[in-house]
């Protein structure tokens, strides 16, 4: 197979570890008189937004930045819990840039780029060193230095952490960079905009259209060059981990104005999420992968067994992931786990009432901790009351807002029983397909961190989104905008004059025009749900072609559905979330469309990508290589029509091999 | 799955702009569950207003598990209801009784102007934090992380004060609607830190300057920011912020 011709992915010659450093050595640059006559767009102001954001004001480039939210701090960056890798080797345990990278790529199922792996992998160091710099409190041991913990898919200790809220911190951080820049005025903030198109002008993007959420207005803003950080789609599932109002229309906007698509269909379910109440669901929330560490997963050995999980005697229990992952055991990588409970469930061995569940059960490392604490003050035969009263202080210390936030959700409480988790929809792999620039197939557009497809292959490894997001906002683009700017010195100001803003403009009045008049029967809220069960029955965990073929039939009856029959409330010129959301859902449903396509094309099981007709006798993922070790990067042509570009997959740093965790 | 059987009354504050005047209107829903969330209670009564043709209640919200500070309802007299250390997206209508009658209005505060129903303009939080509320550290300056070692019960006091959501609730809650929690938590958490030593002074100064500025009151010592925290920020950082408030006045002329 050859890569497309219309895809360029602009690797750098040479050996992987030199790549990034020749590149960063020579490619071009901008000098300071000139930055300050370039300006530069920022969407979105999560990890990978605010970075980027700040950094580049740093650097001299005139920036506007937009968020939906009331202000930055709000992305959801913000909810991420467990940690962020970097290749420190600070506990002397073998780690170095090219486990981390051989690690993500191994995640991944060899579906991701090694040059942009690589690269993610040398650079990572420098975020924790930024981010301490910046004032980050991460975790410390009492000597002062940085502590350290697991995560799925690795067998060093290379995660950095502040608690279960980690991307908070980190985001904080970045926020306060960036707020830093807004202070000095080289940043114009724009918080409760949406962006509703870009502006291509001459074959480049030129700047975007949004509208201001609180009075309705629709504005012009150019630039030459526009970022998009607009995180992941894992919202067209309806229910997700992700924040209520996280949507793909920037990224989708993109797509319909020539920007390619990379591989929709890559998912990731996370395994460790509280299970679903009842109807009323609006969200799902994560229980940190870090919990692994020290839960133990398991479920009963009879089926329909509906004892209470602490009631259920040791041996009749079956700790289903150490049993048949014993080299990993509770720490096999996400796409794996959820699988493992999905099976376990759908064979009638679920707990909970609805039996869409397992147990993540802390009775064992309490008892351990409590003994360790025994130990560490010299206390001969303890009791077994003692015991668990320290083991419960050392378990809350590590992980006490995680017990709080799921006693609050359940009204149980995890020190006491055993928690109850089920998977989740939490990232999405697949993003806007993007160059080693980080560029878009539309010159000048950019997409950063979720939002892009790059770094995580068909499944990403826990503590990765956090280190990309930085990766690409503090260290990539602040070198790779330049290979591009250098050559737009001469272009002077952009006018939003131009016949092409006053047509994508019109285009944008329009559609919201046409979403106020409809005045059907059914909320965009209704119609969300709608799609969200259609993604989740037939392009959830397990895909199949005769499911998958028929999602698409019932997702574009909804979208014709929906133009006729949706309900917007209030008024366009005014603070209206019904219409914010009505047209994130017509999005959605485009994407959820393609996202079917995608994974009917794919005729192999990847990461998080399964399809039950491509599995081994475990039961595990089976791998195509042969036909399919390639990026779909997808073109919109028409409603209903996009076609396939590929590129070709080349790994010459690492071994090809059928991914085992046993 | 669970049924829901608890019948609610709502009163929640109506207001088109912030240039109209507001008032309460009265809601009533059947069938709400006690393992719903307070939002997806008012998801439900939106969903009902949709059907009936009123326009639903327009109110802030994002993250709905307690990290993103956007949800700000005053439920029946205090900032994200009845319970402590919780945000209202993690209030659950566990916490309510069947036939209770509940009071719903936005955040009240000067600095804090009420853009539509329960939304309100945050704005003057960010205009702080952008005033000081950072190291004036440039990417690509830093040294090797552990060559800074922090001793674990500095890192783990400044993280107790960086845990602060910006909600606004601490300002919602003063009788004065002093910001003095959320400054002060900023302030401290860089105060306690050596990457914050350079700028103490001046940050101090130009974040209550700023502070000021907005709007917000003068703190009288009540404490009710701190018992209303959904963060449980505590009150010794606003102690924390006045010392380095003199401090800084003491020593230096710049604002």
């Amino acid at each position: 197979m050859a890569t497309s011709s219309n895809l360029d992915a602009k690797i750098p010659q040479g050996p992987i570890e030199t790549k990034w450093s020749k590149y960063k050595s020579s490619v071009a640059l901008v000098n300071p008189a000139n930055k300050r006559n370039l300006e530069v767009i920022v969407v979105g102001t999560g990890l990978a937004g605010a970075s980027a954001a700040a950094t580049l004001a740093e650097m001299g480039y005139k920036v506007k930045a937009f968020c939906f939210q009331d202000s930055p701090r709000r992305a959801h960056s913000i909810a991420a819990q467990g940690g962020i890798n970097a290749a420190k080797n600070y506990q002397n345990d073998g780690d170095s840039v090219y486990r981390l990278f051989y690690d993500t790529i191994k995640g991944g199922d060899y579906r991701a780029r090694e040059g942009n792996v690589h690269r993610l992998a040398e650079v990572s160091g420098n975020i924790i060193d930024q981010c301490v710099a910046a004032g980050v409190p991460f975790a410390r041991e009492y000597g002062g230095l940085l502590s350290n913990r697991s995560f799925g898919g690795t067998q060093v200790q290379r995660t950095f952490y502040a608690a279960g809220q980690t991307g908070q911190q980190l985001l904080l951080g970045a926020y306060s960079g960036l707020q830093r820049q807004v202070g000095m005025g080289t940043v114009k903030m724009y918080n409760r905009h949406e962006m509703l198109d870009v502006v291509n002008i001459d074959g480049k993007c030129r700047g975007i259209i949004a509208r201001n959420l609180i009075t309705g207005e629709i504005e012009r803003h150019g630039a030459h060059a526009v970022l998009l950080c607009t995180g992941g789609y894992g919202n067209v599932f309806y229910l997700s981990t992700n924040a209520m109002g996280s949507n793909v229309t920037a990224a989708w906007k993109a797509h319909k104005r020539g920007a390619y698509f990379g591989n929709p269909c890559f998912t990731q379910i996370h395994p460790t999420c509280i299970p679903v109440s009842g109807d009323h669901q609006s969200k799902l929330t994560l229980m940190s992968e870090s919990l692994r560490n020290d839960g133990r997963i398991w479920v009963p050995k009879q089926k329909n067994d509906n004892r209470p999980g602490n009631e259920i005697p040791e041996e009749e229990r079956d700790y289903y992931l150490e049993r048949r992952y014993p080299a990993f055991g509770n720490l096999v990588p996400r796409d794996i786990a959820s699988r493992a409970a999905k099976e376990r469930c759908d064979a009638g061995y679920g707990v909970g009432a609805s039996k869409l569940a397992v147990f993540l059960d802390f009775a064992a490392a309490v008892e351990r901790y409590g003994k360790g604490e025994a130990n560490k003050n010299n206390i001969e035969n303890p009791s077994k009351e003692d015991i668990t009263v320290w083991g419960k202080a050392v378990v809350k210390e590590k992980y006490g807002n995680l017990f709080d936030m799921y006693k609050q959700i359940t009204g149980e409480d995890p020190y006491e029983v055993p928690m109850r988790i089920y998977p989740a929809v939490h990232y999405t792999m697949g993003g806007l397909w993007v160059d080693y620039n980080l560029m878009t197939t539309v010159p000048g557009l950019y997409a950063l961190g979720e939002a892009n497809f790059s770094d995580h292959g068909a499944n990403r490894l826990g503590a990765s989104a956090l280190m990309q997001g930085l990766a690409d906002g503090y260290f990539v683009i602040p070198y790779t905008i330049g290979s591009y700017l250098a050559k737009e010195i001469g272009t002077g100001k952009i006018s939003t004059d131009h016949p092409e803003f006053v047509k994508v403009e019109k285009e944008v009045t329009d559609r919201i025009e046409t979403l106020m008049s409809i005045q059907g029967k059914t909320s965009p809220e209704l119609f969300h749900r709608r799609l969200g069960q259609i993604m989740w029955d037939k392009c959830g965990m397990a895909r199949n072609e005769q499911g998958l073929k028929e999602a698409i039939v019932e997702i574009r009856a909804l979208r014709k559905e929906f133009w006729k029959d949706v309900k917007v409330m209030g008024g366009k010129n005014e603070f209206n979330p019904e219409l914010d959301k009505a047209g994130r859902v017509a999005d959605f449903i485009e994407l959820g469309e393609l996202m079917c396509i995608d994974a009917l094309t794919r005729e192999e099981s990847c990461g998080g990508h399964f399809r039950e007709e491509h599995q081994t006798e475990e039961g595990e993922a089976l791998r195509d290589d042969e036909n399919f070790m390639f990026v779909s990067a997808w073109e919109h042509k028409a409603e209903e029509e996009w076609e396939l570009h590929k590129e070709e997959l080349i790994y010459e740093n690492i071994k090809i091999a059928q991914r085992s965790y046993k | 799955m669970s049924a829901g059987n608890m019948h609610i009354k709502l009163k929640v504050w109506r207001q088109s702009n912030t240039n109209t005047q507001g008032r309460f209107e009265n809601y009533s829903l059947d069938h709400v569950s006690p393992d719903m969330s307070f939002l997806e209670m008012f998801d439900v009564l939106n969903e009902q207003l949709i059907e009936t043709g009123t326009e639903p209640v327009a109110f802030d919200h994002d993250c709905r598990e307690g990290i993103c500070g956007m949800c700000s309802m005053y439920i029946n007299g205090q900032p994200h209801g009845p319970l402590r250390g919780v945000t209202t997206c993690q209030l659950h209508m566990r916490s309510f009784k069947d036939g209770d009658t509940i009071v719903v209005e936005p955040w009240r505060a000067e600095a804090f102007p009420v853009i539509k129903d329960l939304v309100v303009d945050r704005d003057a939080f960010d205009r702080v934090i952008a005033a000081g509320g950072f190291v004036s550290v440039n990417t690509g300056n830093a040294q090797d992380a552990n060559s800074l070692p922090i001793p674990k019960v500095a890192a783990d006091e400044a993280f107790a004060a960086a845990a602060c959501i910006g909600c606004g609730a601490c300002v919602a809650a003063c009788k004065n609607a002093s910001a003095m929690l959320f400054v002060s938590a900023k302030i401290s958490q860089l105060a306690l830190l050596p990457q914050g030593q350079a700028e103490r002074s001046i940050r101090a100064e130009k974040m209550v300057a700023q502070m000021d500025a907005e709007g917000f009151g003068a703190c009288t010592n009540t404490g009710a920011c701190a018992a209303e925290c959904p963060k449980e920020i505590s009150l010794e950082n606003i102690a924390r912020m006045n010392r380095e408030y003199i401090g800084a006045k003491l020593s230096s002329s710049a604002v």
